[in-house]
């Protein structure tokens, strides 16, 4: 019996002793997926079926979308014209040492659990987080990407810090209906039906999920094999059909070519709902198992908070 | 005992409360194995493709919620029809109406849990998915004829001067509480036709001003789980001869109180639900305080008998406290229902109490796995004290004895401690740093369960190998049965 609690104690402190974050380890495995984060993709007006009991919903004017989530290299550029634009600034603000941003705050409703989100400067990125893939220079005053990240999605990122971005390319987030039809494509009559499932399609792809349609929860990519089943991000647009040192991926965009529609990150979505301060994310990350990564999942959480599985895309108006 | 052999086993295992139970155990046991490998480890070695290959299951990803809500219905129906069966045999009733009530559970439980899995797994066929209904329809009609059954006010059950049994009046409430909070569910079920739509509580805990359907679901399957585990008290209470001491006196009116005031709590979360959680939080204290008296008898009065079955006159601290441990089956039931404080209750009171502090400054999916462990956990904890009772009630003794309600307990509760840790870890730990100690705690609570699985496993082998011996194990129950009543001779 000692000896059973003898070698219980040992392999706990074994397996515990290598709690440490993923973004000391060395850098990851870089690959070029050829799919370019600056494109986007024009989604037009119609009809679609939305959540999770399809509910027939109108988008009433075209948008375009980002192909791909945003990157590390496209926020630390941002942050470089923000900074000598003065449309943000790094402080610290109770104890916490950050790139922080104007937000004119939420009205307050008094909804059941309902915080306040006043007006002020906000925490867009933290800085002194070890998960974070940018480093920021004191004196050159700038922001840079840890070798490798260039073309992983931005995370650690608060929903601030992805409005922000947004707003200072004149986008926006996208709403959860938009982000959705994005995903799932539009409503088709069954009776002009050329794809099956196109209207009430689960994932961006299809119907079903493989382990290599997404970033998901032991979906077992190159990068699980450094970080383990929970995972890391993966490039954008790595889910596109390429082999990346023998690993076979499948092409999965949404029927609009968007990529990482499912998986990898959760994406901040834009919509600002009355009586609550949440705000909502849709797609799924590489933390969560692959029902998570359903075209009608949601995720919520205060705006301040961020993550190493939260990122963000945005949407713009098309021009008329 | 004139009757063919092949009949007589069919009597033992469809009409004693041995057997009923022993066919009821084995129903979930298959299920929650063949149904097991679709999600955590066995899904992630790849078991979950071949088992959706073999069955021929029909998956379709936007069905997911529809699916388990019928999954969790079929099997709680013969978890309740399990929980009959004791209530049936260990209070006190007509052998017509026992007779009654259990064929009753039985055809009812079996056509939900065969027809509502069939419909929901391989197609949908909605004879199956009608056959379901009409299964939990006649579980619903086997709870009114118990409430009868069990009715204090019954004359032959009442004492010579007159006075209600209370703890016939505690299963009473305990019964009709249960049948209202069913109507919840049905009522509201019984509206998808009109375009109410499936969906899963834990799923929408965030969102605000939720449609009243939604509200009654969601009081409707917490009330069926508190009130079962009601039921299962009231059963371990009889079973461990809880009646005549004084902590019964306090007890059972705390289980009547606890279990009206809790379940009008519920009732109330739709027209007022800021104000509902509060009397549900006064009805769960004082049923529990009910509980904690079980607890406190229970163990003094294994430590007395045993100690006096060793012929010690005066018991030290750790002579009393192997006593306590000295049966892990009377014990364990016990235990358990502590333990499941440790890993629930105290939980969700934390998760109330900081709810807008601490909860809600995390993502939803980490307070879905909150919830969706927690309940989780309540229902296999109460799943081992209903086992510990089977095993118990078929006679094992010695070693097996000893080794089966240990390795049952210690299984269960490693395998609960870790999730609890699991649930809440991102309170602690960053998520980026997480993964080795979802490691260490994945591996205890796999090895936890799969112990508890093991010992099912082995129990339920052992009970089907005796099937096919002419004078088995089960021919005595079968005769037991038949002196006590329950089978004719």
């Amino acid at each position: 019996m000692k000896r059973i609690l003898l070698s219980l104690v040992m392999m706990t402190l074994l397996l515990t002793s290598g709690c440490v974050s993923q973004a000391s380890a060395a850098p990851p495995p870089s690959y070029d997926t050829g799919v370019n984060p600056d494109s986007w993709v024009t989604v037009p007006a119609g009809e679609f079926l939305m959540g999770e009991h399809n509910d027939p919903t109108l988008i009433s004017y075209d948008y375009q979308i980002m192909v791909t989530d945003v990157t590390n290299a496209q926020y630390a550029k941002y942050l470089n014209e923000a900074l000598a634009a003065e449309a943000v600034k790094i402080e610290t603000v109770d104890n916490q040492l950050g790139v922080f941003g104007y937000y004119p705050g939420d009205v307050f409703h008094g909804g059941r659990h309902e915080v306040r989100i006043t007006v002020g400067d906000k925490l867009l990125v933290p800085l002194n987080n070890t998960d974070l893939r940018l480093v920021y220079d004191e004196s050159t005053n700038t922001f840079s990407v840890k070798a490798g990240y260039e073309n992983h999605p931005m995370t650690v990122v608060t929903w601030f810090g992805a409005k922000a971005y947004c707003d200072f390319y004149g986008y926006r987030l996208p709403t959860e209906a938009e982000w959705e039809k994005a995903a799932r494509g539009p409503a088709v009559p069954a009776w002009e039906k050329s794809t099956p499932g196109t209207d009430e399609r689960s994932y961006p792809w299809g119907d079903e999920i493989k382990r290599n349609n997404a970033n998901y929860y032991d979906s077992r990519d190159p990068f699980e094999k450094v970080a383990g089943k929970q995972g890391d991000t993966t490039p954008v647009g790595f889910y596109n059909g390429r082999t990346y040192d023998g690993y076979q991926t499948l092409d999965s965009p949404s029927p609009y070519g968007l990529y990482d529609m499912a998986g990898n990150v959760w994406q901040w979505t834009g919509n600002v709902y009355e009586g609550t301060a949440e705000r909502y994310l849709r797609g799924g990350s590489m933390r969560e198992p692959d029902f998570m990564l359903r075209v009608y999942s949601r995720n919520s959480v205060r705006p301040d908070y961020y993550s190493p599985s939260f990122g963000f895309r945005c949407v713009r108006d098309v021009l008329q | 005992m004139d009757q063919p052999v092949t009949s007589n086993r069919l009597v033992f295992l469809f009409r004693s409360t041995k057997g009923l139970v022993l066919v009821g155990i084995a129903l979930v046991a298959i299920v929650a194995a063949i149904w097991g490998t679709l999600s955590g480890p066995l899904a992630e070695l790849g078991v979950s493709g071949v088992t959706i290959r073999v069955l021929g299951m029909k998956l379709a990803p936007l069905q997911r919620e529809g699916r388990i809500v019928i999954l969790y219905h079929s099997i709680a129906m013969a978890a309740v029809a399990i929980l009959v069966y004791f209530i049936t045999s260990f209070v006190e009733m007509k052998k017509q109406e026992r007779a009654t009530i259990n064929t009753v559970a039985t055809v009812g439980y079996l056509c939900s849990l065969i027809f509502g899995l069939a419909f929901a797994y391989f197609g949908f066929n909605f004879v199956f998915h009608g056959l379901f209904l009409f299964g939990m329809s006649l579980m619903y009609f086997t709870g009114l004829m118990l409430a009868a059954a069990v009715c204090p006010w019954r004359k032959d059950y009442r004492d010579s001067a007159g006075h209600l049994d209370i703890e016939r009046t505690a299963l009473f409430v305990v019964v009709v509480t249960t049948l209202i909070s069913a109507l919840f569910g049905a009522v509201t079920g019984s509206l998808s036709g009109n375009g109410f739509q499936t969906f899963l509580a834990e799923n929408v805990i965030r969102v605000n001003g939720k449609p009243w359907l939604q509200l009654a679901i969601i009081g409707h399957l917490h009330i069926m789980l508190a009130l079962f585990g009601a039921g299962v008290l009231l059963v371990v209470s009889r079973w461990l001869k809880f009646k005549g001491s004084a902590w019964h006196k306090w007890a059972m009116p705390m289980v009547i109180i606890g279990a009206t005031i809790l379940s009008i709590g519920v009732w109330m979360v739709v027209p007022f639900e800021e104000i509902a959680h509060w009397i549900i939080y006064v009805g769960s204290a004082i049923l529990l305080l009910g509980g904690l008296f079980l607890l406190i008898f229970t163990w003094r009065k294994l430590i007395r008998e045993r100690v006096a079955e060793l012929g010690i006159k005066k018991a030290g601290f750790w002579r009393s406290l192997g006593a306590l441990l000295h049966d892990p089956l009377k014990f364990g039931a016990t235990w358990q229902m502590l333990f499941m404080n440790f890993v629930t209750t105290f939980i969700g009171l934390f998760m109330a109490v900081e709810l807008t502090k601490v909860i809600r400054m995390y993502p939803a999916d980490l307070e879905r796995i909150e919830l969706v462990g927690h309940w989780h956990t309540l229902a296999v904890l109460m799943a081992t004290i209903i086992l510990f009772i089977y095993v118990d009630a078929i006679g094992i003794k010695g070693r097996i004895r000893q080794w089966f309600g240990w390795l049952v307990i210690v299984g269960s509760d490693m395998a609960f401690g870790a999730i609890a840790i699991y649930e809440l870890e991102h309170l602690w730990v960053a998520e980026s740093a997480q993964q080795p100690l979802v490691n260490v705690l994945m591996l205890l609570a796999d090895v936890g369960l799969g112990l508890v699985l093991a010992c099912l496993g082995a129990l339920l082998v052992w009970r089907l190998v005796d099937l096919f011996k002419r004078k088995g194990r089960w021919t005595k129950e079968l005769a037991e049965a038949a002196s006590a009543g329950e089978v004719s001779r």
